[in-house]
């Protein structure tokens, strides 16, 4: 037994004190990639995922296994949920071994740490999950180490069936030759590779000698699948006898099952089991339609004397009267904001409001639950593997050990996936757990339940205060931000310094511009409304209302919106780099046709290691906004699959979009008023900007992520591109023109 | 109750509530998993087939009311135009995490069937039911462009 529950899970993400994460990061990406290739390699027998190479004929390392078949598969510890981490990390394990790309194959890890743990969450990886956009940064030495160290196995078995020295041995495009003209495929030397001791020190290509990595166009490994219905995601496994649950959950947060009539749901053709667990009531069927009449049938009172029943429009009062008061706490202080706000030759204040936004991924939560005597099974697109095991461990009274995780692909998740509780598979697990484990069971949630469930990106409210000096300079920045905690009150909480929520004030105005005098504080609301992290995080908003605020203030100064962030950015270099590539690129320097309701705006921001910025143009027509046409400057160090970082950057443009022209979910009296997608709209393809061009910053850095970085800046680019058109100011999310237009006449 | 309808060629008997959407009869009861839901309020497209040939949502569509019918799945697209958007889907790497994809395809492989040139407010008009949370659309209009090129002008009216 090593850990269990809440308290001991924040000791695990907690980090050495003293170490700065980079450090941190640097240190123990060393150590992983030590430690789990020189150590003799455990078989997760249960699991099955991984093989051992002892007493087999393929050769097998907790990353890489070559079958006898000639195929490479290399084992992924982070969740596919479509941002490209099945074909991203095989890249760079191909490279290393100079495999051919077509014979790479890809599968998930089982749950094990620290083998699989993820080197950015926590010491001694000792939390395997997917988040932050760390996948390829925290795997990047970690999988070159392990394709080297295969490849140098190969060779050295090559070298012992010819009897010839191993420096004399060349891999090329996944065949081992030698000068003689004898070659080999790896399926023919795994066996004998697999023999060999696993050696200690091996070394690493020079990036100069890079062929796959970099490489325009690397295939996709799960396009074919995913193109012709044959990718299994996990409401796609079928069990034996396996039944189909669905929950009824409280229609207001906090609220508790009072009573449960039940006698009309089992009388539903199909229905086998009504129970109770401990997010509501479960109604089990022989299928889905059996088991979504049930709930409809079923009656339950609900207790909702803890329920929140505040909406919207009440929240966002008192987070306005929060931000006025005086128990924030100082997120980041530096100089004098008063005297240098006092001193300034011009101070603006803006105000910006966020709404709660859900993460609404194409396939809505499912989870399958197999649960024995002394072994529970999971299947799942599991975000937070090692969490996940803990729960559902907790949730059917087995140690963490006993629960194997299978990870499937995971239809979206933008980061609902992953939470401290893990709903729902802590759900399943307790619906295995009351009905005695007597068959398979699968949980499925509508969309309804999806859109209706919480943890959504957090309702925010900023103020800032900027202050411009005689010569049009900014140098001072009062930010106030108030918005929901989403560590505080989990394990995650460990995370929080001076009581200050890192993700709520990530990116915020002060802390990526160069800037004197500043100071940012935030103020926590208590809400019974669960959030989490929603892609990118607190950056969804930061970046707004950052970027906004400094179009205004270059407007204010009677600046170009380009030169008047280069002149903040001297500290910042690499978003000075990609501003100016966007800028260029988009032909920035050249006049814009205004008029016709056409405008261009730009911004830029940095998140997880990366650097986007955008220009947008955009033609609004009777107050509805069109996106004509995205330019795109990415720094993510180096792209080893630069057509997936391309990929990334559409689809951060498509989701941020989403979000800015539609996306709010609201309450009112505390019951949340959108439960679909009619309510809840998101870009379709006749409303995306045709045209996204992706330039890629060249960068010789390790990778650093894009599965987020893209997005925080696509809203303020719109949004000062509507102020070019307009000439109206958009500081609300979602964007309502008409709304703004007639505020400000 | 037993409802007979024909699934990519073949007949097959459902002993099931005739109210049931079809998609969970193909789903649960053919275990034919290709086909997604998605929102069940044919808001998304994640659940479409072909009904005699008509792109159609699966998820409010009463199994009773495909009696008799010929049904087509991803599993079972073996048309000309079908072919060809799939080997465009993945020549252009459309899919992110794929699970819209099945309803793109079968919806793409419909507007090709009718018109083997669509411009690009015909694909609009056929695609906008589809949603894709990873914004794949313009990847998705770009394939279907690509897979018209690759059909004879013939198979359709342009």
């Amino acid at each position: 037994m090593y850990f269990r529950h809440t308290d001991n899970l924040s000791m695990l993400l907690s980090r050495p004190e003293g170490v700065s994460r980079r450090d941190f990061l640097r240190l123990t990406t060393l150590a992983g990639a030590g430690l789990t290739l020189g150590a003799a390699w455990p078989a997760p027998a249960a699991q099955g995922a991984a093989k051992s190479s002892a007493g087999s004929n393929l050769l097998a390392t907790p990353f890489v296994r070559i079958d006898p078949d000639n195929t490479v598969t290399v084992i992924c510890k982070h969740l596919e949920a479509g941002q490209g981490v099945w074909t991203g990390l095989p890249a760079v394990v191909a490279e290393e071994l100079d495999a051919s790309w077509d014979q790479m194959r890809v599968e998930s890890a089982p749950a094990l740490v620290p083998t699989y743990g993820n080197l950015a969450f926590g010491p001694d990886a000792r939390v395997q999950g997917t988040g932050g956009s760390t996948s390829l940064a925290n795997s990047w030495d970690q999988l070159r180490h392990a394709g080297a160290t295969a490849r140098a196995m190969l060779v050295q078995a090559a070298a012992a069936r010819w009897k010839v020295a191993a420096s004399d041995i060349t891999v090329s495009d996944g065949v081992v030759s030698h000068s003689s003209g004898r070659k080999a495929t790896f399926g023919e030397l795994a066996a004998s590779a697999a023999r060999l001791p696993v050696p200690a020190n091996v070394g690493l290509k020079d990036p100069a000698h890079f062929k796959l990595i970099g490489q325009e166009k690397l295939p996709r490994l799960d396009s074919h699948a995913k193109s012709t219905g044959t990718q299994q995601f996990a409401i796609d496994v079928m069990l034996p006898g396996m039944m189909t649950a669905v929950i009824a959950r409280p229609p207001r947060f906090g609220a508790k099952v009072q009573s449960i009539d039940a006698t009309a749901a089992k009388a539903v053709p199909g229905v086998v089991d009504v129970v109770q667990v401990p997010r509501g009531v479960a109604v089990v069927g022989r299928d889905m339609w059996s088991a979504k009449k049930g709930r409809e049938a079923l009656k339950v009172t609900w207790d909702e004397s803890a329920a929140e029943k505040r909406g919207t429009d009440e929240l966002l009062k008192s987070y306005r009267e929060l931000s006025r008061g005086k128990d924030a706490h100082v997120a980041l202080s530096r100089g004098d904001v008063d005297a240098a706000l006092k001193g300034a030759a011009k101070v603006i204040e803006t105000e910006f409001e966020f709404p709660y936004l859900a993460h609404a991924p194409m396939e809505p939560l499912t989870s399958v639950c197999r649960l024995g005597a002394d072994r529970c099974e999971i299947w799942a697109g599991c975000q937070f593997q090692t969490i996940d095991q803990i729960n559902a461990a907790t949730a059917v009274g087995l140690k963490p050990e006993q629960v194997t995780i299978y990870t499937l692909a995971a239809g979206g998740t933008f980061g609902r996936r992953a939470n401290a509780e893990s709903d729902y598979i802590s759900e399943v697990a307790s619906i295995a757990k009351a009905t005695g484990g007597k068959y398979p069971v699968r949980l499925i949630w509508t969309r309804e339940d999806d859109i209706t469930g919480g943890r959504y990106r957090p309702l925010n409210y900023h103020r800032i205060t900027a202050g411009l000096s005689k010569d049009g300079k900014l140098v001072a920045v009062r930010q106030s931000m108030v918005g929901q905690s989403i560590m505080a009150g989990t394990p995650f909480a460990a995370m929080m310094k001076d009581g200050v929520d890192p993700t709520a004030v990530e990116g915020n105005t002060a802390e990526l511009y160069d800037v004197e005098h500043a100071q940012v504080t935030w103020s926590q609301p208590t809400v019974g409304v669960p959030v989490l992290w929603w892609r990118s995080v607190g950056h969804s908003h930061s970046a707004f209302s950052k970027e906004v605020a400094i179009d205004e203030l270059a407007q204010a100064a009677g600046q170009d919106p380009v030169a008047f962030r280069l002149a903040l950015l001297e500290k910042h270099p690499r978003q000075a780099a990609a501003l100016k590539l966007a800028a260029g690129k988009a032909g920035w320097d050249r006049p814009f046709p205004q008029g016709n309701g056409r405008g261009r705006g730009i911004a830029v921001h940095e998140s997880f290691g990366s650097v986007v910025a955008h220009v947008a143009e955009v033609t609004v027509t009777d107050d509805a906004i069109r996106v004509d046409r995205v330019v795109c400057a990415v720094d993510c160090g180096i792209a080893v699959t630069p057509d997936v970082v391309r990929a990334q950057m559409q689809s951060c443009v498509g989701y941020g979009l989403s979000a800015a022209l539609y996306g709010k979910i609201t309450l009112t009296d505390g019951r949340v008023d959108q439960t679909n997608f009619h309510q809840y709209r998101v870009m379709r393809i006749n409303e995306m900007p045709r045209l996204i061009e992706v330039h890629i910053v060249p960068s010789s850095n390790p990778p650093s992520g894009v599965g987020e970085p893209g997005l925080p800046p696509i809203a303020p680019a719109v949004a000062n591109a509507i102020r070019a058109a307009t000439g109206i100011r958009l500081r609300k999310l979602p964007f309502d023109l008409a709304a703004a237009r007639s505020a400000k006449v | 109750m037993s409802i007979q309808l024909t699934v990519n060629g073949q007949v097959r008997e459902l002993d099931v509530d005739p109210d049931m959407p079809l998609l969970w009869a193909i789903r649960d009861h053919l275990q034919l998993t290709g086909t997604k839901f998605g929102c069940g309020m044919a808001l998304c497209g994640a659940c479409t087939v072909h009904i005699d040939g008509q792109p159609t949502r699966s998820c409010i569509t009463p199994v009773s009311a495909v009696a008799g019918k010929k049904v087509t799945t991803i599993e079972g697209l073996s048309t000309t135009a079908g072919r060809a958007v799939q080997a465009a889907w993945v020549k252009l790497d459309v899919p992110q995490c794929g699970y819209c994809q099945s309803g793109q395809v079968m919806s793409a492989a419909a507007l090709l069937a009718g018109n083997s040139r669509p411009t690009d407010e015909d694909i609009d008009a056929a695609m906008a039911g589809n949603i894709c949370r990873c914004a794949t659309y313009v990847r998705i209009r770009a394939a279907i462009h690509q897979a018209a090129d690759a059909l004879p002008a013939a198979a359709g009216q342009s």
